[in-house]
């Protein structure tokens, strides 16, 4: 049940405008611009600068708030990170304006951007850095669309609150940093530097939350009721105890972790934000505490728990510059809530706050934050249900993860048993060991682009360069395996160059942007006395995230059929149907899409080549090493990348045209699984899950699947079955395509509408033409 | 051994318990005039045509209905969705058409799938010599037994053929106390008349207890598959089933049975 407050600040946080504060910006520039900030040390240059924002940002706090803290100045108002990268004029006029995913932008802020801003970080950002050090052949292969770069202009992040998070305090912190410090030689300044920079960040929230208790001691005065007045007289409380000592009680929890979470955000703009990972845990111990002690009850936890989740709607993704802005078509910053799983003993860990919390999640129906359920066969199947319903009334989530597999793949990587445990999907789908582990997505790759490369020997027309090497024109390739090998000769050529780039963007944000207060949140960072961004983490892995499987698999098994099996076409016949986009060449484009094999149907000879395409691109990346001391690895996730390798490749054999949007994770091609549920999961579970960081499996649903106890059973089996196949994750968008039309023609009617993309869920209304008319496109499974 | 097969599903959520995966076998002696598969009834391949969409094009290609299958091929089918049987206790199902008309390969397809410790179930007519029914029966695990009109001219005229065998193999079928559900289509001012209706409560209730029966009410999917055949659909103009009826419909037959659904 949601009380009226709750209605209304939900309403207020659906109703606030996203719009751009210049207030981090200016404050920042205000340090920097400091004459004796440049004698610093850089990482004490950071946490003073941290230090510098939390001690002077405007506190707001909302009326009838019960957790507080925030970004901005305001809810809504999204700061910006000028040291990483800075928004052009055009950028702010383009967010300002845009239609979709706007934030608006006044006045003054463009005065301020015109006047100080851009000319102060002007060539000094650190995209400026990493654009500035990387070769003609990366950026020939970015141009052309081969991959992505994900550190270009928001800071590496990627990682989760784990349970230490919870049981420790600011001040605990402080005084373990002081330990390791006294271990140190008088020689080792740059660990010396690091640890005096963590203790500069720990005081700083601390300051940042005693900033909040002098509001809120005004605001009782203020008071109007008796009732907020011992509300406040609460929260004075609670805010005077976290995050300086460790939580003791469930309202010091959530507002211990909205502090660190606030604070995650403000010192950079980490991708995936910041997430508290396996909430039902870390919270579990406290509201026991609190039901016994009669200090809490279920209905006042719910009323916290739904404050908390507004907080996170109150903080939307800070937008991009460039054209990355003008391609990114969501609010939603991926906070992915844990629930279930296994605790670090191995036993089933679903307790009574995860059903709370499963109802908290649908009664609030918000986009952010994000939710997903941990699967293990340990685990009830009350609770598969439960999650099952939720995610049957179309709302997106929750997401469903395997979390055997989950601690398989973290186990295979070399992590104890127990941080696996420990451990889950944040982002989209990424497997990590919470607390414990820094793990970098370093870009999406386009395994389409690659093989349209092969085609032409290694030319991209559309850039009109030569960017990978020659590798043979088609008609020499007198088999499918000559053809094959060409491909893997100029996916290593590319691999090569991302990885070259991903070392040098690792090492100039070890260098030039440390992290100093998230650096205290995940361990061993203050033991080792190293950042974040330098390896500090227990465990450290890059991935590189391969995009468009279903659609290479189609691809490959096009060429196979047409031109080595069954001879239809000789290759150079081919490839001029593919010069001409299918122009007058519409029989072949169909029998292409209809007649051809495709991933996604349990059908070999469409399958096997994505095996085959795995484990190619798996030997290329895994296993080599990285700039931070870890490993790179592979997962398999496209976010919304898939439309925008999509439109940079042209036409391809699986008759798809030039520009149209490629298969998104592992699913298959839109409408190409023509089997049903049970022939897409025998595919998908074809590759090896257990040898990545994570998957993407998304199936779209029609509601019936969900209407009944049958139903809902055999979905139950359904999901536990392709998890027995180590599946990773499997994700239900349930919709019908009429309803989507409506949304089309008045989107006014349909504010509340979600559906997910590819790992995330976001507001139907919110997302480009081109992922609409995608959506629509995709198979809906009737019934049989 | 091989068989003359139109579709083989795989989720199938309505053919019997769990997940299961459904052989559709290709030809039927029964006519009736409101079959949603109209290209199950004959025991020969057939063609249709078929519409590909693409974008605001349309354009024409012939479809192949029913494939000779060698039960190999299928069996290697039910051992891939195996699992997924195992997870929802759900396992196969043999429809079609009319599994009895292909008899031994639906005896080797039963028999097999049992060997290999997969849950069967036979979605039939009924319409079948006794002889074969008794034999067929035997390897299966649960029978689907469809039950459409109480009088016999009426079932003639509806369905081409008289109910007398398949009332004289619904009786056996009880009586060697094989697992049964009845399934019953609701077919507006056909089978879902008073009169009919009474008839087939007067029928069930003679076999003293079952355990369930599936109202099944008529829907017009099967209208374009009509149309691609170049056959004349009885029911062209109906459109779907008055959802209030057939919960009316569920309750009259409550009493005798301990689960009456809708929809199987």
């Amino acid at each position: 049940m949601i009380n009226k407050r709750i209605q209304r600040l939900r309403q207020e946080s659906l109703e606030a405008v996203n719009r751009i504060s210049p207030e981090r910006a200016i404050l920042l520039t205000e340090f920097y611009a400091k004459p004796d900030t440049n004698d610093l040390p850089i990482v004490i240059q950071r946490a003073a600068s941290f230090r510098y924002l939390m001690q002077n940002k405007s506190i707001h706090i909302g009326n009838d708030e019960l957790i507080v803290g925030e970004r901005g100045p305001a809810p809504k108002a999204t700061p910006t990170y000028p040291e990483i990268s800075l928004h052009t004029l055009a950028d702010l006029e383009m967010l300002d304006t845009r239609k979709k995913v706007s934030y608006k932008v006044d006045e003054t802020t463009k005065e301020v951007y015109k006047q100080t801003i851009i000319p102060f970080w002007s060539g000094k950002t650190q995209r400026d850095r990493v654009f500035g050090n990387l070769s003609d052949t990366w950026k020939n292969a970015y141009a052309a669309g081969v991959f992505t770069e994900f550190q270009e202009q928001r800071a590496p992040g990627h990682t989760v609150a784990g349970k230490d998070v919870f049981s420790n305090g600011m001040l605990d912190l402080l005084e373990k940093i002081d330990k390791t410090k006294s271990t140190l030689s008088a020689d080792e300044k740059s660990k010396m530097h690091q640890l005096q920079a963590m203790s500069i960040t720990a005081q700083a929230l601390i300051d940042f939350s005693k900033r909040h208790v002098e509001v809120l001691k005004t605001m009782l005065v203020e008071a109007q009721t008796d009732q907020r007045r011992n509300e406040l007289i609460d929260m004075i409380r609670v805010c005077e105890r976290v995050p300086s000592h460790a939580p003791e009680t469930f309202h010091e929890a959530l507002q211990h972790y909205w502090f660190i979470h606030v604070g995650v955000i403000t010192e950079l703009n980490p991708w995936d934000s910041f997430n508290p990972g396996r909430l039902d845990q870390h919270l579990y111990p406290f509201y026991k505490m609190g039901l016994e002690d009669g200090t809490l009850t279920r209905d006042k936890a719910s009323e916290l728990l739904q404050a908390f989740w507004i907080k996170f709607n109150n903080h939307p993704a800070p937008p991009k510059v460039g054209v990355t802005a003008l391609e990114s078509n969501t609010y939603t910053d991926f906070s992915l809530i844990n629930l279930g799983g296994l605790t670090e003993i191995g036993e089933d860990a679903v307790n009574d706050l995860t059903f709370l919390i499963l109802d908290i999640i649908q009664e609030m129906r918000l986009l952010q934050p994000s939710s997903m359920v941990q699967i293990s066969k340990s685990n009830p199947d009350a609770f598969v249900r439960r999650a099952l319903k939720i995610a049957g009334t179309g709302f997106g989530q929750p997401s469903f993860f395997n979390t055997d597999a989950i601690i398989q793949q973290l186990i295979s990587q070399g992590k104890s048993l127990t941080d696996a445990r420990n451990g889950g999907a944040s982002g989209c789908v990424e497997t990590g060991a919470f607390g414990t582990e820094a793990y970098t997505l370093s870009g999406y790759f386009n395994l389409n682009k690659v093989l349209e490369l092969t085609l032409f020997n290694g030319y991209d027309s559309r850039t009109a360069r030569q960017i990978g090497p020659k590798t043979g024109e088609v008609a020499d390739f007198k088999s499918f395996e000559a053809f094959y090998k060409a491909f893997e000769q100029q996916l290593q050529h590319f691999v090569d160059i991302k990885i070259e780039g991903n070392n040098w963007i690792e090492e100039c944000f070890a260098e030039h942007m440390p992290v100093p207060f998230m650096s205290l949140l995940i361990s061993d960072c203050i033991d080792n006395a190293k950042d974040y961004n330098a390896g500090g983490a227990r465990y450290n892995t890059s991935y590189v995230q391969g995009v468009g499987l279903g659609s290479i698999t189609d691809n490959l098994a096009s060429v196979k059929k047409w031109v080595f099996d069954e001879k239809e076409l000789d290759f150079n016949a081919l490839i001029r149907i593919l010069e001409l986009n299918f122009n007058d060449q519409l029989d072949w484009q169909q029998r292409f899409i209809f007649e051809s094999p495709k991933w996604g149907n349990n059908d070999d000879t469409a399958d096997h080549h994505a095996v085959r395409v795995f484990e190619s691109f798996y030997k290329a990346v895994n296993g080599r090493p990285t700039f931070r001391g870890g490993v790179f690895r592979i997962n398999l996730l496209p976010t919304t990348s898939h439309v925008y390798f999509g439109s940079v490749t042209g036409a391809m054999p699986d008759g798809r045209s030039a520009g149209k949007p490629l298969s998104e994770g592992i699913s298959p091609v839109q409408g190409a699984d023509t089997n049903g549920p049970v022939a897409v999961l025998q595919s998908a579970a074809k590759i090896d899950h257990l040898r990545t960081g994570g998957t993407l499996l998304n199936q779209k649903f029609t509601p019936d699947f969900f209407r009944s106890e049958t139903a809902l059973d055999n979905l139950t089996a359904l999901i536990r079955t392709y998890f027995k196949m180590n599946g990773h994750h499997i994700q239900f968008n349930v919709v019908n395509a009429d309803t989507l039309r409506k949304a089309q023609k008045h989107p006014e009617h349909y504010r509340d509408l979600i559906v997910r993309v590819a790992g995330y869920s976001d507001y139907f209304n919110d997302l480009g033409d081109d992922l609409q008319e995608e959506i629509i496109n995709r198979t809906a499974h009737g019934l049989t | 051994m091989k068989g003359l097969v139109f579709d083989i599903r795989s989720f199938s959520v309505h053919d019997g318990p769990g997940i299961r995966t459904t052989v559709f076998l290709k030809g039927c002696a029964l006519r009736c005039s409101w079959c949603h598969n109209p290209e199950s009834q004959r025991c020969m391949v057939e063609t249709a045509r078929k519409f590909r969409r693409f974008g605001t094009e349309v354009s024409e290609t012939t479809e192949t209905l029913g494939t000779f299958l060698e039960a190999s091929a299928i069996l290697k089918r039910f051992e891939a969705d195996r699992p997924f049987f195992e997870e929802s206790n759900g396992g196969i199902t043999l429809s079609g058409g009319e599994p009895l008309l292909q008899p031994a390969f639906t005896l080797f397809l039963l028999k097999a799938s049992k060997e290999l410790g997969i849950h069967t179930a036979i979605d039939t007519s009924g319409y079948a010599s006794t002889e074969i029914f008794k034999n067929i029966i035997q390897a299966a695990d649960l029978v689907l037994y469809d039950l459409k009109l109480a009088d016999d001219y009426q079932h003639q005229h509806y369905t081409g053929q008289s109910n007398q065998l398949i009332l004289e193999n619904l009786r056996y079928l009880k009586s060697i106390q094989k697992r049964f559900f009845i399934r019953i289509p609701l077919i507006p001012d056909v089978t879902d008349t008073q009169k009919n209706l009474e008839g087939l409560y007067e029928i069930i209730e003679e076999l003293n207890e079952v355990e369930r029966i599936d109202i099944l009410p008529f829907h017009h999917l099967g209208k374009t598959k009509y149309e691609r055949m170049g056959k004349i659909f009885d029911f062209q103009q109906m459109g779907p089933y008055n959802s209030a009826k057939s919960e009316q419909i569920k309750s009259f037959f409550l009493p005798l049975a301990k689960t009456v659904s809708i929809g199987g």
